[in-house]
């Protein structure tokens, strides 16, 4: 059976990333940021991958990372949903982490990626859960042609893996591509569309491997920053809820409330024991298809249903763009999308565990 | 500090000194209690060691490999999740010593005479009545929702001592002798057909202060420990994947591919996540207790598996289709044991929804989450400081 708690050392490492998203992620900075020329936070991403070397966590120390696991991983993500932080964590971190591990001829760029001296962006859509068909471009006389849409993170990577219609996952400088934001509903995690026209790619592996690996990697993680964003949500409802009163009385002290948040609270302590059994099963490699796919199937409804619970029980200030709300209703609702619906991750399910369509 | 290791000792010890093949059921179980296996965490010379908890798992194991007999103790959960640790953190060392061995063997039953017709949710409003004669209580009224009670020798009860005082301090926690002629024992016939439960009258029953535990007006707080034992009861069993409610539909589903539709397809897995989600938590809560890290997770592993059970069962008799339209057996029998799987479908659609009634509702178990988990205010309450005898009722 897995280990579903969080160790000594993973609830340090939670801790020191508390106390740096407190010190350089405030909810308001994160709002300006995002109307913005830069609405991702790159110090702070310094900050994450220089500064504390998480950006290596999943990459093994003979090849330049750290040589964690997905448990410290999922750790840190939760602290960065916690926060709804504007970083390509997992993204570059994680999935495009991932795609290079699953890769060959990976080369320096594992380290690079591990360092956070690059950023990667794995250029599939973000909708795409594992397992499922994606999007590839032409591969000509050595160069690349094609369009591709929905990558998140894009806008601030330095190297593309883009798979190409060889079967190939190719490199590519993002300095040699065309990289143009999409207005994006998820402020905090834009997408972009990525122009290849004929640009130079290096093989890196078989993207048929690696990116289901990636997209599963992905899956399984983004649960955790579900978690932490779901829990944002509560935390922030309830001590609203002591705190604002109507009728001569804390509105928290409604049943009717009352009952909603408790109910929430139950499914939030229930993701939490589903995305570790995720972490852990990315971690251990045992059980990973099911562990993902009920982490994924049960994190997004979840997350979403926290974040507009948020919204109406604060009322009126709720719906104003200054309180950041909107920032984590924008990411789960994206999230709901991100990696595989939760309707994806169930059929996926029904073949994994045999309870199959009529 | 008794470990592992020595509890293996201990336990070889017993297995070789009783072997259980040549050892009557009974005489194996006291000699287990004696030997102090019987619940390692509790004290020496009343069935345990003073262990930790979690080490009674290696004492079960040994056990169990040797083919020893065990209490059976999902016939007597009442008394081993309720009235042992009552009795155990309330009792005196007399009542510790007289109650506490027949009731791990099981030859005392118990059961638990707390809910009344008038107090439900609202527990501390019970009437019962017990009133002094010199060394003596006489308790008059009428519980309801007894498990076990047609076959108990022993009861907890609460009953009002004080109708003057606020209804949470006028209460004081018996221990009922059920052989006592005026405790009558009446079958409660539920929906399911069966009667798992009964009514329970008592006229002058007389019971001796010696079998009071706790402190007379202290019978509230004795309560608690019962009831919060009960809700670990409930939500604590382990699982293995699909050992729920999910189990016999999953099984159903791939056997009969005939009743297979989209809708249900859907809905059989969204519920499958659930349970399987559910499974973990009940698992993580496990892995918390006994890492010494006891969370506030508990309380919420009864709504989830009340809620669970009731919409997979609903699922399961829609999935039969026609067959969903038949019951096994509505004869008026008396169960020693709530045995899910070893009924149809509509027999566990019937059944489980007791489950966000019984033990606490699950209205009651959300507001005691937002109160003492989340902090959240209580409810403004009219009856906290009115004599119990001035309730509205």
């Amino acid at each position: 059976m897995s280990d579903l708690l969080y160790s000594e050392e993973e609830e340090a490492l939670r801790a020191a990333v508390r106390d740096l998203l407190t010190d350089h992620c405030d909810a308001a900075g994160v709002i300006a940021r995002t109307e913005s020329d830069t609405p991702h936070d790159l110090s702070l991403w310094k900050a994450l991958a220089d500064g504390m070397g998480l950006a290596g966590l999943l990459v093994p120390e003979d090849r330049g990372g750290q040589g964690a696991t997905h448990r410290e991983a999922a750790v840190v993500l939760e602290e960065l949903g916690r926060a709804v932080a504007p970083v390509p964590y997992l993204t570059s971190a994680v999935v495009a982490t991932e795609a290079l591990l699953a890769c060959g001829d990976a080369g320096d760029l594992l380290a690079e990626l591990a360092s956070g001296r690059r950023i990667g962006a794995l250029a599939v859509g973000l909708h795409t859960a594992p397992g499922a068909a994606f999007t590839t471009v032409r591969l000509e006389s050595g160069a690349l042609h094609g369009e591709l849409t929905g990558i998140a993170d894009a806008a601030v990577a330095d190297v593309l893996l883009v798979p190409a219609d060889d079967g190939g996952l190719y490199a590519v400088e993002a300095g040699t591509a065309t990289v143009t934001p999409q207005v994006s509903l998820d402020l905090t995690r834009p997408v972009a569309r990525v122009t290849l026209d004929g640009a130079p790619g290096r093989r890196l592996g078989d993207a048929e491997t690696a990116v289901p690996r990636a997209l599963r990697a992905g899956a399984g993680l983004l649960a955790s920053e579900q978690l932490g964003s779901a829990e944002w949500s509560l935390t922030e409802t309830v001590g609203y809820l002591k705190d604002r009163k109507q009728f001569n009385r804390p509105v928290g002290g409604f049943q009717a409330l009352k009952h909603r948040l408790a109910q929430l609270w139950l499914e939030i302590v229930s993701l939490r024991a589903a995305a570790r059994g995720a972490a852990d099963a990315l971690a251990t490699g045992e059980d990973t298809g099911v562990a993902v796919t009920v982490a994924q199937a049960y994190a997004a409804p979840v997350a979403v249903r926290a974040a507009e619970e948020a919204l109406q029980l604060h009322g009126g200030i709720g719906m104003t763009w200054e309180h950041p709300v909107h920032l984590h209703l924008k990411r789960a609702k994206a999230d709901s999308i991100a990696y595989g619906t939760a309707g994806a991750h169930r059929e996926a399910l029904a073949e994994l565990v045999d309870l199959r369509a009529p | 500090m008794t470990d592992a290791t020595e509890l293996r000792r201990r336990t070889k010890e017993l297995l070789a000194a009783h072997p259980p093949a040549d050892t009557d059921r009974l005489d194996f179980l006291r000699a287990r209690f004696d030997a102090g296996l019987a619940w390692v965490h509790f004290p020496e010379g009343l069935g345990g060691l003073g262990a930790p908890r979690s080490l009674q798992a290696v004492v079960d194991a040994e056990l169990e490999a040797a083919g020893a007999p065990d209490n059976d103790p999902r016939r007597i959960g009442i008394g081993l999740g309720m009235a042992a640790p009552t009795i155990l953190q309330y009792g005196t060392q007399e009542q510790k010593r007289r109650f506490l061995k027949p009731l791990w063997t099981g030859e005392e039953v118990w059961c638990q005479l707390f809910s009344e017709p008038g107090a439900g949710s609202d527990l501390a409003a019970l009437g019962t009545r017990a009133v002094r004669e010199g060394e003596e209580w006489v308790v008059n009224g009428q519980k309801v929702w007894t498990s076990s009670a047609h076959l108990a020798r022993w009861a907890i009860l609460i009953a009002r001592t004080d109708p003057d005082a606020p209804k949470h301090r006028g209460i004081t926690y018996f221990v009922c002798d059920m052989t006592d002629p005026g405790v009558e024992v009446r079958p409660l016939r539920q929906i399911t057909g069966e009667a798992e439960f009964n009514e329970v009258f008592l006229t002058d029953v007389r019971i001796p202060d010696a079998h009071r535990l706790g402190e007379v007006g202290d019978g509230w707080r004795v309560a608690q420990t019962t009831l919060n034992n009960e809700r670990v009861a409930i939500g604590g069993m382990r699982l293995p994947r699909e050992g729920g409610m999910i189990g016999p539909v999953a099984k159903t589903w791939r056997e009969r591919p005939e009743l297979r539709t989209h809708d249900l397809h859907q809905r059989l897995l969204k519920l499958w996540v659930e349970a399987e989600v559910a499974r973990l938590t009940g698992e993580r809560l496990r892995q918390q207790l006994v890492a010494g890290q006891p969370g506030p997770e508990g309380a919420g592993m009864k709504l989830a598996f009340a809620r669970l059970n009731q919409e997979i069962s609903g699922l399961e008799v829609e999935l039969r289709g026609e067959e969903g339209l038949l019951y096994d057996d509505w004869t008026m029998r008396r169960p020693e044991l709530v045995d899910f799987t070893g009924r149809d479908a509509g027999y566990r659609y019937l059944r489980s929804k007791g489950n966000s009634i019984e033990g606490g509702t699950s209205e009651v178990l959300l507001n005691i989450v937002a109160e003492r988990v989340l902090g959240l205010p209580a409810e403004p309450r009219t009856d906290k400081d009115v004599a119990w005898k001035d309730l509205a009722r």
